[in-house]
């Protein structure tokens, strides 16, 4: 589903990805893990297409077709969705609207029709359900006053509807209390099947006993510096990362 | 990323920028004594409203334009302009010259497809027909130019002109005194619910001159009024002047709702061109538990000088302000209103909201009176602005006085700016720049678009729309 060669990428000229390689295929879930400031971020926006970010050189495959000059949207109409770890607030703009908004415009990609507010509002009650939200969460504001948890459950109710097939989760656990974590973790689990894969950032390993990875990636001062399987994270539970580092370079 | 984007959006062309070739009838340029003999005679005015227009001359000669607002510009040069042109008058819609017809059907005004509202059409300097006036009368409502109505309804002109607003209040009022050549009076009899709508359409087409029309409005005791105000304006490189008097004068317990869509051109990307816009608009809720309500839309003219008023003397008698301002490229409005409280238990509200983009100056100016007598009066205003770039700007400058211990005020105000983050948002989720904007400005300017009337609803969607 994604392939990434080489990747290298700059913010201000600054290098901060330094040759990334990385093959997803479709129903695997791949961990990213590492200390602060390693890139972990990075990697996750700039597949999502931020616009402060240049790829300066590399490419990112998309279903086997190059992405690197896609714009954000027309990432997010082909099926890439971001869980961002700090979900922005957006006053006067009306939740429901927003969500059918963004719905009915990737209908409008696939040359689908549009539909109405009233089916729309069926499809929306189920998924809030899913996601353990309450209607009267749609009047609200895009994530204006919202706590951390509902953010984050705003942010899986959306990847929810908007159905996508790669979906990057970065940080998903941060601002969670532990049956939150539990909860959310149970909608992703049911969201993702063999045609959907994942990428789940994170800096704890907790997280990774609810969510299952297939391999678990470190990076590292902008390269990743080793792929191993789920074991990896209780090495790192246990002995932190400067050990992995100290051992691996 | 955003502020280039933006600017595309925000830059749509003027849609009403065409200018209409007409045989006119226009005056030599200048403002004297002798021009207002002139105009006055054209109209065959009685002698006191010529003694009423000399009066407000001298006045004007004697009083200095306004420094105080947040606008710099050229003055304009009150010698150099042509005080009065406009199409040889023709009486009724239907037998209008098919230039104007043309020009009707372009505003999308056109009597004929307008069913629900009656339209006053004033093109330059004076009024090309008003439609409807049959089945108005049948109610008693006089919908007519205000021309009109000093020849046949002397006795409510005298009654009622300069009472509101009297022509030595401020320069623009002065001047716009000793020179109006036509626009909209309104009359609507005690205890009547005016069936229609009433609108006025005010065009300006010629290069020289501008607009000088003042419009009355007269709701008796129990009566009930929905009036709206469109304006457009031919688009060429030097500026024309819009100096405009609206009076309202509400009795016991009558409603009246003013809502505009002001759309004058603005001058292009580079600040040519433009119309000046010094308009006074002022309400006089004299009865108990009289009501005027002003919305307002303002999208186009370089220079705007704007605050519709309401003075509430009458007991329990309510004001209220809703305003969306848009200005971009190098528009300046310095706009808002006045309450003035007399009367115990008035009440007002005020909602203001400004967007400014590109180089434009956007200010909100307003001032809550509570006077003496006012006791237990209350106000609530919330000014809001949106800043679309880094260039803009945005001011509040809210003026409070209360000489009361019984009344009570609340000021709310906030600024925010479309940031990167806010706009990457969006688009993450599929959702493009222009779609993007449009939901956030719908949504900051909801309060305001709730409150407008049907018929302008498509129109401000329209004008604040950019996809």
């Amino acid at each position: 589903m994604l392939e990434i060669k080489n990747l290298e990428v700059s913010i201000n000229k600054i290098e901060v990805l330094k040759g990334i390689n990385l093959k997803i295929n479709s129903g695997e879930i791949h961990a990213i893990m590492g200390p602060n400031g390693s890139g972990k971020s990075t990697l996750a926006k700039v597949l999502a297409g931020h616009p402060s970010y240049s790829i300066t050189s590399g490419e990112i495959l998309f279903e086997g077709k190059n992405i690197n000059k896609l714009s954000p949207e027309q990432k997010a109409h082909k099926g890439i969705f971001l869980v961002f770890q700090y979900p922005v607030e957006i006053p006067g703009v009306n939740n429901e609207e927003f969500l059918r908004t963004a719905f009915n415009l990737k209908k409008k990609f696939n040359k689908q029709q549009e539909t109405n507010p009233i089916t729309f509002f069926d499809i929306l009650k189920k998924k809030l359900k899913a996601a353990d939200l309450t209607i009267d969460f749609l009047n609200r504001n895009v994530n204006e006053g919202f706590s951390g948890g509902e953010k984050k459950k705003n942010e899986i109710l959306q990847m929810n509807l908007l159905d996508p097939k790669l979906s990057i989760l970065d940080e998903v656990d941060s601002g969670l209390d532990i049956d939150a974590l539990v909860n959310l973790s149970k909608t992703i689990n049911n969201f993702i099947n063999k045609n959907k894969s994942l990428i789940v950032i994170t800096h704890y390993p907790k997280l990774l006993d609810y969510i299952k990875p297939d391999f678990i990636h470190i990076l590292y001062n902008g390269k990743i510096i080793i792929t191993d399987n789920i074991l990896l994270a209780k090495k790192i539970e246990k002995n932190g990362y400067e050990w992995l580092i100290n051992k691996t370079l | 990323m955003s502020n280039n984007l933006l600017k595309n959006f925000i830059n749509k062309p003027y849609k009403y920028g065409f200018n209409t070739n007409i045989k006119t009838e226009k005056i030599k340029k200048g403002l004297n004594t002798e021009i207002i003999y002139l105009i006055s005679e054209k109209k065959k005015e009685s002698k006191s409203i010529l003694k009423f227009r000399l009066k407000a001359f001298n006045c004007w000669l004697r009083i200095n334009e306004p420094k105080w607002a947040y606008l710099t510009y050229k003055k304009p040069n009150y010698q150099n302009i042509s005080y009065y042109s406009g199409p040889n008058k023709q009486k009724i819609f239907s037998n209008i010259e098919p230039e104007l017809v043309n020009v009707l059907s372009k505003l999308d005004i056109s009597p004929n497809e307008k069913k629900n509202l009656a339209i006053d059409f004033i093109f330059d300097s004076i009024s090309i027909g008003t439609s409807f006036q049959n089945t108005l009368a049948k109610s008693g409502v006089i919908f007519c130019s205000i021309s009109e109505a000093i020849k046949y309804y002397p006795f409510l002109i005298k009654t009622y002109l300069g009472v509101v607003i009297p022509s030595g209040d401020n320069f623009f009022t002065a001047l716009n005194s000793s020179i109006f050549t036509d626009g909209s009076f309104c009359y609507i009899p005690k205890d009547i619910k005016c069936p229609l709508e009433l609108a006025t359409y005010f065009r300006i087409n010629d290069k020289e001159s501008g607009q000088f029309e003042r419009t009355l409005i007269i709701s008796e005791d129990n009566s009930k009024i929905n009036y709206l105000e469109g304006c457009t304006a031919a688009k060429y490189d030097k500026n024309q002047l819009h100096a405009a008097i609206v009076e309202l004068i509400a009795l016991n317990n009558a409603f009246i709702k003013y809502s505009t869509v002001q759309n004058w051109y603005a001058g292009d990307i580079l600040g040519n061109g433009g119309i000046y816009n010094f308009v006074t608009k002022r309400g006089l809720c004299s009865g108990i538990q009289s009501k005027i309500s002003w919305n307002q839309i303002e999208t186009g003219s370089k220079i705007t000088w704007k605050y519709p008023s309401c003075i509430l003397s009458g007991k329990a008698s309510k004001g209220e302000f809703y305003s969306v301002a848009l200005t971009k490229n190098n528009q300046q409005a310095d706009t808002g209103t006045k309450m003035i409280h007399i009367g115990e238990e008035t009440c007002s509200h005020i909602i203001s909201k400004g967007i400014s983009n590109d180089n434009s100056k956007n200010s909100y100016r307003g001032l809550v009176k509570i006077g003496l007598k006012a006791l237990k009066a209350r106000n609530y205003s919330q000014c809001d602005s949106l800043l679309l770039n880094n260039n803009s700007s945005s001011n509040t400058f809210p003026y409070i006085q209360v000489q009361n211990a019984s009344s009570h005020v609340e000021h709310e105000a906030s600024t925010s700016k479309i940031n990167e983050e806010q706009i990457f948002y969006f688009l993450q989720r599929g959702i493009s720049l222009d779609y993007a904007i449009n939901l956030i400005i719908n949504g900051f300017c909801r309060d305001v678009f709730s409150q407008l009337p049907l018929e302008f609803v498509l129109e401000a969607n329209q004008l604040l729309n950019f996809t």
